[in-house]
Order: C-alpha cells, then structure tokens, then sequence
C-alpha cells in the first residue's frame, strides 16, 4: 500500500512526513530546497522532449498522443478471450494486455497432473498455436499491440505471436507484441520461473537479438519493477533493482557483439503506481533521467530513442483492499492520475475487484472509463508535465534519484542483480520489509482507509459480483487439445522437437527453432519441456 | 529448550504470488512457532508428503489463484490417507467468504483470508494446539 508514516503531535498536527522510500517532506519548500540539492535546470531537467527526459520522451508529450489504455485481460479459453478482448476495442481501448492462465505461464499442457484445477482461471488457457489463432481472430495486429504476461516461457509465446501473425497474413515486420519477459523479477516476486538462472537470463537475450531484424517493432522485454513493489520493495527500490535487471540483459546481448543503439530501444518498463501520490510522481521522473544517463554514460549510447524510458505505470495491486472493495474504485482514479502525471506511454489499473479474483466486465469497463476520464475530462493533457518546476516535486525528485543511486550501489555490493537474485538475498530483504509493512497497518501507524480507519461491520458493506470460474473449462480445453494432437503431423513436431533441443544444447539462438516448432503445433508444454530437460530448474532460495 | 509446535506453511499449485506466505511465515516465526516454508510451486502429494515426515502440528495454505476449493479438498482427502487426522489444516489467500462454509465442511479448520491481522491467527493456532507439547 505504500502510504507515508506521519508523525502527529498531542493535537493532531502533523509534525513529521516519512515517504516508504525514506524520504521525508517538510511543511513547505522554496528556492532554498533546490540550491539544497543542487537542482540544476539544464542538467536535471531541460525542456520536453530533451535529455535527461525529467519532463517527457516528447516535446509534445500527451498534446501529440495520449498514453496507451491496455487493462489485463484474459480468462477460460481463446474464445472467450476473444470475445472479451473484441468488447474491450469496441469500448476505446488502444492496446490489449493478455492475461494467461498458470499452467500456460509455467510451461505445463492443460492436460498436465500439474495442471490441477487452474486451467483457465487467472487468464486464457494456450496449449498449441491453433489457440492463439482462436485468441487474436479478427483483431487487426498491425494496427493493436499485444501485451503478454508471461516470463518463464516468453520466448515459446513470442515466438507464437509471429507464428500467428504470419498464418493470418500480417507482416512480422510491422506487428507489435511486448512480452513481459523479466525472469529476474519472477525470481523476486512474482514467482512464474523455471529455468535455472543464467540459461533463463540467455533465454532473454536470444528474444532480444532475435528481435533486432525479425521482430522489429516487438519489444521483446518490459522490466517490472511493478512485482518487485508488489513484494515488499519501496519505490527507490522498484526502480533501482529494475534498472540493474535491466542492465543485466543488455550486458547479455552486448556480450554477443551487439551495440546497446541496435537493440535496447526495446526495452520498456512496467512500474506502480499505489501509495503516497508525490513519491510516484518524482519516482517516475527520476527513473527516466537515471535510464536516459544509465544508457549515455554507462554503455555510450547516441541515440535517444535508446535513452527513454518507455514505460507503463499502472496496477497497484497491493494499494487495494478487501474491506469496502468499491472505495478501490476511488483509489485507481488517484492511481491513474499518478501515472499520467508521470509520464507514462501506457496505463492500465487493476480492477476494484482484483483483491478478490480477476475483474468482472463491470469492473473492467469501470478501469478502462476512470482512464478516459482522465484523458478526456480532467484536464491531464494540456500541458507537458504539469508538476515541473514545482520546488517540491522537483527537489524530492532530485532526493528520489539519490535514493535509488544508493539501491543500485548496494546491488552492486551484493555481487550485481544476477547472483543477489540467485542467492535470495533480494527475496528475503523484501520479505521482510512486507512484514514489518503488515505490522505496521495492523498496529495503525500506517493508515489504510476501510482496514485501520474508518472500519465498517462487514454486514453493512455491501457485496460485490465476482467473476465467477467457469469449471467446464478444463475440459472443454482438454478437448481443444486432443484435437490438435490428433490432427498435427507427428513426424513434423518430432523434429521440430528434437531441433530446438539441439538449438538449446548448443546455447545457440532458440527463436528460428521455436518458431518452427510453433508452426508444426508442437505444444507449450512439449516446447518448455524441453528446455527443462537442457537447462533444468531454478532452486528457490530459503525464506530463513 | 522447550519443543515448539511446528507449522509448515505451504504454497500448492503453480501460483507464485508468495508475498502473503512469506509474511505469515515470519509472522509465526516471530510468535515462537517451529516454521517450514515449502517455497513455491508445490503439489498437494509433496505438501502433506513433508508434512509427515517433519511431523507439524499445522499445516497453512497460501491460495491466491481461486483454485482453494480443489486444493483443499484434496489436501484433506491425503492427510485423512495418510493418518493425519491429528494435524490442523488451516487456509488463507484469497478466499471470498461465500467459500468458506464449503471449506469448513470438507475439514479444513481454519479459514484465515489475506487481511487477518496475525493476532487473530496466532492466537487461534496457540488455543488449538495448546496442551499438545505436554
């Protein structure tokens, strides 16, 4: 949740502001507060559109094109994906935002005993490319962008992205899919690994050199420092462990002879938006000159398409509440308005709903509106970056870029991200930062409207409509399966199969293989299996 | 030094969203209890599995992915096989309280949603395991 700590006095005054990051604002900020700093207009802010890119990628910033709506979606099968999907573009949204269900996330069939009652349920159900064909019908791939959540296995569902697009006619050069693909995270947070740490990590440099000439308009990986927040991470620490995630897979590729200017203009960022509204907003303009100077300074970067951050800022996840889930309506809007204040390319919100299991249409569309709303009724995008030159915004974005300096060199301390991933080092630090967070809203020092304040009898809050798991979906996509083993050339998959293990063995590039095994039909589960066969698993690191 | 009573905490099926876990894992730590986290990605078999042979008196579930109705009903079904009738199974995650009566009925004993302040189920587990270390 991520609000501030406040320190009151006898009569309620507040004597002491302390942001999650360790920030801490004082009553009220003038010229001082920026000499203070060494706030220097030319160096930490420029105009719109210039380097660092404080203020904005573009000169014209939301005036040209507002952000990307693209809320997540995805549930039960392809056709009903579809479907939802369809309704979603009808209704004005510009990007779609996949949602796949964990059996697909973690590389198993729908037939697999792994399988076991979540067929379908957190998102869509993929087993073959014949599902993402049923998935993206009739939607125009070279006008609408395709979010993919998924990580262990991006590279099998990049791979099958291209494979459908081709079947349907459009051109790979012109399609736009952004896997999330940030293994290092998973390990962190959200925890959809597989694959061992250093072949999961090479997997993601093959996406990204494979998309430098195939893929061209992909952007093959989105840094989350959103599940990291979602973990237990304060926002200096969302930021400065997704920019040394980030790092580490542009090392992977230039280490294979590539310039960053080739390739790192893919990279984007998914980063959260909950918590003490100022804090994301310097937090988002303080990520985008420390990417901008990262690429410049630490790899020579000339191109500025290189240096912006692109990022979406959404979710807030952990910002919403079980007790009196409608007021998380009210949240998202503040959420949202912190993110366009930011800066952000794309935003999408969790639904009120979301603390309880995924969104309802209602809430979904409700999402969707609170976004427009802002775009088209508040006002958010008349001028470029409302909130520069603001001595409060502007000294504790200086102080917010300090801050996650300092996470960056700590990481650093640690070995670099790879091994203090591999380790558990970050896991447990964020563990046990969750906790001490839950302490403190338990004990009230940290205020929670509806949990620690303003507490209603759970009688008098009124209930909300669920989306409800539809428990034929198994089957019915049980069925899909068979059908396609049945119809698929056996000898084709087989070796189609065999290629890509040998692809893998010889730590080659596995997308061409891949993309062929995709076309033969070959399953997830069969394309997964074997790189867990070649690579094998990732041992979690212990809690204690 | 006094024997503690030991809780495993686990996290069935492929759901990774283990922040709730960790935190209940430390939560009781903190409280005095012996605590085993399985990590991630577990089936129900290797739960009840470890369950037996480091012999806790309470086994939690952290659920996040809806899929509480199957898992629990087949962790119950395995520990009544295996003869664990004495272990508590307790249950916490993202349940929508419409579930828990279903829950209750097919014996798990304690249902605690992610929002249950730690007092509430440490306090619980204490009074149920009471007098078991004696």
């Amino acid at each position: 949740m991520g609000v501030a700590r406040y320190f009151k006095d006898e009569k309620d005054r507040i004597q002491k502001v302390e942001l999650q990051s360790g920030i801490e604002v004082r009553n009220s900020y003038g010229p001082q507060d920026l000499e203070a700093v060494g706030f220097d207009y030319a160096k930490d802010l420029g105009g719109p559109g210039e380097y660092p890119y404080t203020r904005s990628l573009h000169p014209g910033s939301y005036r040209s094109r507002a952000w990307t709506t693209r809320q997540y979606t995805g549930f039960g099968t392809p056709e009903e994906t579809n479907t939802r999907f369809k309704l979603m573009i009808s209704q004005g949204q510009t990007g779609l935002n996949v949602a796949f269900d964990l059996p697909t996330q973690m590389g198993y069939d729908s037939d697999s005993p792994m399988s076991f009652g979540e067929v379908g349920r957190v998102g869509m159900a993929i087993d073959s490319l014949a599902d993402f064909e049923t998935a993206f019908d009739g939607i125009d791939l070279h006008r609408v962008g395709a979010g993919l959540t998924i990580n262990a296995v991006a590279s099998i569902m990049l791979a099958m992205y291209r494979a459908m697009a081709e079947k349907k006619g459009f051109d790979p050069q012109k399609i736009s899919a952004t896997p999330q693909n940030d293994i290092l995270k998973e390990m962190i947070g959200r925890g959809a690994w597989i694959y061992k740490t250093h072949d999961a990590v090479r997997l993601i440099g093959d996406t990204l050199e494979y998309c430098i000439t195939d893929l061209p308009r992909c952007n093959p990986v989105s840094v989350c420092g959103y599940h990291i927040r979602e973990s237990g991470a304060t926002p200096a620490q969302e930021i400065g462990y997704a920019i040394a995630i980030a790092n580490a897979y542009i090392d992977e590729v230039v280490k294979r002879g590539y310039e960053v200017d080739q390739f790192a203009q893919r990279i984007t960022f998914n980063f959260n938006v909950f918590g003490n509204l100022w804090e994301q907003v310097a937090k988002f303009r303080a990520a985008r000159k420390l990417w901008a100077r990262n690429l410049k300074e630490r790899y020579g970067s000339s191109e500025p398409k290189t240096q912006w951050l692109r990022g979406l800022f959404g979710g807030g996840g952990y910002g919403l509440t079980k007790a009196q889930p409608e007021n998380n309506i009210m949240r998202g809007a503040f959420y949202g308005l912190g993110a366009a204040l930011g800066g952000a390319q794309t935003i999408a919100l969790c639904s009120f709903d979301e603390a309880f299991t995924i969104p309802t249409e209602r809430a979904a569309m409700l999402s969707l509106r609170t976004l427009q709303l802002i775009m088209d009724e508040v006002g958010l995008r008349d001028t470029v970056d409302p909130l520069a030159g603001s001595y409060f915004i502007e000294t504790l974005t200086k102080e917010m870029e300090q801050k996650i300096a300092e996470e960056m060199a700590q990481v650093e301390k640690w070995g670099g991200i790879v091994q203090a991933v591999d380790e558990g080092i970050i896991q447990r630090k964020v563990a046990s930062q969750a906790y001490a967070y839950e302490k403190a809203v338990q004990d009230g020092e940290l205020i929670k409207i509806g949990v620690n304040k303003y507490v209603m009898d759970e009688e008098d809050v009124p209930d909300v409509e669920l989306h409800q798991y539809d428990s034929s979906t198994q089957d019915r996509q049980v069925a899909r399966l068979k059908e396609v083993r049945r119809t698929r050339s056996d000898r084709d998959v087989a070796s189609a199969l065999k290629n890509l293990e040998r692809t893998a063995k010889d730590k080659a590039n596995v997308m061409p293989a891949l993309v062929e095994a995709c076309k033969a039909y070959c399953t997830v589960g069969e394309m997964a299996g074997v790189f867990r066969e070649v690579f094998g698993e990732f041992q979690e690191p212990g809690l204690f | 030094m006094a024997a503690k009573v030991r809780v495993l905490v686990g996290k069935p099926g492929l759901d990774g969203h283990d922040r709730g876990a960790k935190v209940v894992a430390l939560a009781l730590r903190e409280a005095g209890f012996e605590v085993i986290y399985t990590g991630l990605h577990q089936t129900v078999e290797s739960i009840v599995s470890v369950a037996l042979q480091e012999a806790v008196d309470v086994i939690g579930l952290s659920i996040m992915s809806g899929a509480h109705l199957p898992i629990c009903e087949k962790t119950v079904r395995l520990c009544r096989e295996k003869g664990l009738d004495e272990v508590l199974l307790v249950v916490g995650g993202v349940i929508p309280k419409q579930d828990i009566p279903a829950l209750k009925e097919m014996g798990v004993h304690g249902v605690f949603p992610g929002g249950t302040p730690f007092a509430e189920f440490i306090g619980w587990i204490k009074e149920k395991t009471a007098g078991r270390l004696d």
